[in-house]
């Protein structure tokens, strides 16, 4: 019964959506209030029966109920409870569910958090919203409809594959759709903005807000992939450029691009049709991802030919949603015009060169993850393009990124002199050099890599020091407190500054681990010890460990440092009964200078397995660096001034940049 | 001219739905190499186990071969590995590993991990005779018969049909099977 009360609320729901598509977009059309008025309650109750569907699934799983075929191919009744509920978006059905559930609870958050916009764009927002719904529900509903029974019922199911029975996996997907999906409400207000040939400031104000927090969701959702990667494919690598990692990390660059310009086309007007592409083509790639590793058009081609219709319907989708707002771009672009002119030393000029490397990056990304679907496509067989192409395209176009970061947020707006800035840059300049020689002498070696990498992250950091410095400087005869001036620096700024600080630690980390990491691959006895690193790794123990769905075997590795012990460390080999399948679930010894990692291989003869031993200096601050972009982010999308009601208010600019624009504080001598 | 701009990214998109619209009805074959049935190019490297031990395309000649390029980066050479390995076990022919754009420790640890089939691997750590072999991604194979030319040519993993029905009767043929 439960599952066709779910059934039935998607159903509902691709009603309601559909409604929420067409009538505010008549109504924006027609100028007739009523029409418009639609657009909110439509929003609201398709939110209320997606999650009722949601909810139902879970149910199901979450009670074992395996004559759903979804629940009985994706759980088991000896899966822990919290697996049975993520197990709910572990299948391709579910995931789409969960999809489904994000954008309609996107779509009701703009319901609350935009009484202040104008009544026809916020009923075209909605409409776009509804619109992009309707194709994901009649997805749902026309080809994978995840309530369907089996006939007879079997007696347990397949259960949830071993790799996804992890905590990580359980927050992972959740974070990583809500950043995908946030990106449909930067389209939507894209559209709208097309549609209606009008884009303003006003209007990269309100769509602020909401695309910096939809890439703060997905910078942790990515955070949080890699970080499962890193335990749990007992590789110790924390990236590994495969398609279903690619497939969330374009959105995110073209995202990062989309957060920069949005933040020229407030300020200077300036980007305007730059903009409105970025916002589509950030939504476009998540849809473009979400359907790649969904359908398994990159692991398998086949997958596709199982179900064309399914590959059939994504294709037809994607062809509508991406070549229809494309196509609504060439034709409405030139009205929406490109905004203010700007010098070659600016804000704009660096923040343009931003934009430039990162949609360049984007690009390149794609094309590797999409060659080896291209030569599948073209008949020429199946290959992998692995991290040699990515890690040579890649860097060189990031090491700009980096170096600019420095200068960009010192820079004027408009119009800033070179020299000037070198002269507020010079002591920045000088602390990264410092930076990087106190490394070569501490570490007694340093590396090309390590050496850049230190130079940027300290380079980055003085240079917001420097900027932060000027702005907290006493200021008048009698100056207020440094605690006043704290709290008078805008939130954006301060989510900005700590975003770049992220950007600087995960720099850091990355150059240190790259350079400094050692490994060892040792067959080990019990009582047979390795030396790593000047840590001393000794087997003292291997016993059988019996899990809720999983037998294991279990080592015991004492880690000494100097003879003074460090850490006990229990890395397992599993063996997943149901599906069989064996997994390395590594111990892992966390610290900020540095983690241990320890995973079982294979065992060898004479009772010896093979165990791999890591010591990665530095390795955390690469998620560290990430959670810092992401709060960076959530503190900048938090500036109550976004949702100003007041006009007076929404009428000056946030400052979230500099004040360099108003006048009244002369940032560069001589000016 | 002021519009292309406008159109460039409708027009790349199509090209993109194009080949994914392909991509649904097309299946991945075999494909005929322009190296098929031409002698394998010369190279010369050194061993991924030993750097002191070079090995030459002509110290191969006599003998019936197989080339099987991988690399531990690449994650279908995992789905082609127990194939692999299997039909090394089974003694058929001699596999020789042309290890790609890897670094040394990183290839011997996947050996050392999933099973090493190969007679030998040789370390190719710029990729440049992977360039003379024409060699698209990994993994791929070659068979290379008694006088040093190129018979078989496959992008992509090896499957155990593969081995059954072509690898296996092209060997017999070969006279070493």
């Amino acid at each position: 019964m439960i599952p066709e009360i779910g059934h039935f609320a998607l159903i509902l729901a691709l009603l309601v959506a559909i409604v929420q598509g067409v009538m505010p977009m008549l109504g924006a059309a027609r100028r007739d209030a009523t029409l418009m008025s639609v657009a909110v309650p439509a929003a609201r109750v398709q939110f209320a029966l997606v999650a009722l569907a949601f909810g139902c699934l879970a149910y199901a799983f979450v009670t074992s109920d395996f004559s759903v075929a979804n629940v009985a191919e994706h759980s088991n009744s000896h899966l822990p409870a919290h697996y049975r509920f993520a197990a709910s978006w572990g299948s391709h059905e579910g995931s789409l569910l969960l999809w489904s559930l994000m954008l309609a609870g996107w779509g009701c958050a703009v319901t609350f958090f935009s009484r202040h916009l104008p009544q026809t764009l916020r009923a075209r927002v909605l409409a776009v919203m509804g619109l992009v719904a309707v194709g994901f529900l009649l997805f749902l509903l026309a080809t994978s409809n995840p309530f369907a029974r089996l006939s007879p019922v079997p007696a347990e199911g397949s259960d949830l594959n071993p790799l996804l029975q992890d905590p990580g996996m359980v927050v992972h997907p959740p974070m990583l759709y809500m950043g995908y999906v946030g990106f449909s409400v930067a389209f939507a207000f894209a559209i709208a903005a097309l549609i209606g040939g009008r884009l303003d400031a006003a209007w990269a104000r309100w769509s602020r807000p909401w695309t910096t927090a939809a890439w703060s969701f997905l910078t942790l959702g990515i955070m949080l992939g890699s970080l499962w990667a890193y335990y749990v494919l007992g590789w110790g690598g924390w990236w590994f450029w495969d398609p279903v990692e690619n497939a969330s990390f374009m959105p995110w660059l073209a995202g990062t691009a989309l957060i920069h310009s949005l933040a020229v086309t407030e300020k200077r007007g300036a980007f305007k049709s730059w903009t409105v592409l970025l916002a589509i083509v950030a939504f476009s790639l998540s849809l473009l991802g979400t359907f790649i590793v969904r359908s398994g058009v990159l692991s398998s081609v086949h997958a596709f030919a199982t179900d064309p219709k399914r590959g059939l319907f994504i294709l037809a989708f994607l062809v509508i949603v991406i070549g229809g707002s494309l196509l609504l771009y060439a034709w409405r672009a030139p009205k929406v015009g490109l905004g203010a002119r700007f010098e070659m030393v600016s804000r704009e000029s660096m923040l343009l060169v931003n934009n430039v490397l990162f949609v360049v990056a984007m690009l390149s990304v794609l094309l590797g993850t999409l060659y080896p679907l291209l030569l599948d496509a073209l008949g020429l067989g199946k290959i992998s393009v692995g991290p040699p192409y990515f890690d040579t395209v890649f860097l060189p176009l990031m090491a700009p990124v980096l170096f600019l970061l420095g200068i960009g947020p010192l820079a004027r707006w408009k119009q800033s002199e070179l020299p000037a800035l070198a002269k507020r840059l010079r002591w920045a300049a000088g602390v990264a050099f410092a930076a990087v020689l106190a490394t070569a002498l501490l570490a007694g070696r340093i590396t090309l890599g390590a050496g850049f990498g230190v130079l940027m992250s300290a380079w980055i950091v003085a240079s917001i020091a420097t900027d932060l410095a000027y702005r907290l400087r006493p200021i008048g005869p009698a100056p207020v407190s440094l605690w006043t001036r704290i709290q008078t620096l805008p939130r954006p700024l301060l989510g900005m500054m700590l975003a770049h600080i992220g950007v600087a630690a995960f720099a850091f980390g990355v150059s240190m681990v790259r350079s400094y990491e050692v490994e060892r691959d040792v067959r080990m006895q019990i009582g047979d010890r390795t030396e790593v690193a000047g840590y001393v790794f000794t087997l003292r123990g291997l016993r059988n460990v019996k899990g809720p769905n999983y037998d294991a075997v279990q080592a015991v590795v004492d880690v000494r440092l100097n003879g003074t012990p460090v850490a006990l460390m229990h890395p397992e080999k599993r063996n997943y009964r149901v599906q069989g399948t064996a997994l390395t679930d590594a111990a892992i010894d966390r610290n900020l200078a540095r983690d241990l990692y320890v995973s079982l291989g294979e065992p060898v003869d004479g009772g010896a397995w093979i165990v791999r031993v890591y010591v990665k200096p530095f390795v955390d601050w690469i998620w560290g660096g990430c959670l810092l972009m992401a709060l960076g982010g959530a503190l900048a999308a938090s500036d109550r001034r976004y949702r100003a009601k007041h006009p007076r208010d929404a009428a000056a600019p946030i400052d979230d940049l500099t004040a360099t624009t108003t006048g009244t504080r002369p940032l560069e001598a001589g000016a | 001219m002021k519009r292309w701009h406008l159109i460039a990214p409708l027009v790349l998109f199509v090209l993109l739905a194009a080949f994914l619209w392909r991509g649904l009805r097309l299946d991945p074959r075999e494909l005929p190499s322009p190296l098929v049935d031409k002698p394998a190019p010369a190279f010369s490297l050194t061993r991924l186990d030993d750097a002191s031990r070079t090995i030459r395309r002509d110290d191969m000649l006599g003998k019936v071969w197989m080339l099987n390029v991988w690399a531990s980066w690449c994650e279908a050479c995992r789905t082609e590995h127990p194939t692999l390995v299997g039909f090394a076990k089974t003694g058929t022919v001699t596999i020789v590993g042309l290890n790609y754009k890897d670094t040394r420790p990183e290839g011997l640890g996947w050996l050392a991990r999933f099973g090493d089939p190969y007679a030998m691997s040789l370390f190719d750590e710029k990729g440049r005779v992977g360039i003379d072999f024409g060699v698209y991604g990994v993994p791929e194979t070659f068979v290379i018969d008694k006088q040093g030319v190129v018979r078989f040519k496959l992008i992509g993993p090896l499957t155990p049909e593969l081995i059954a029905t072509k690898i296996q009767p092209l060997l017999k043929s070969l006279g070493d099977a």
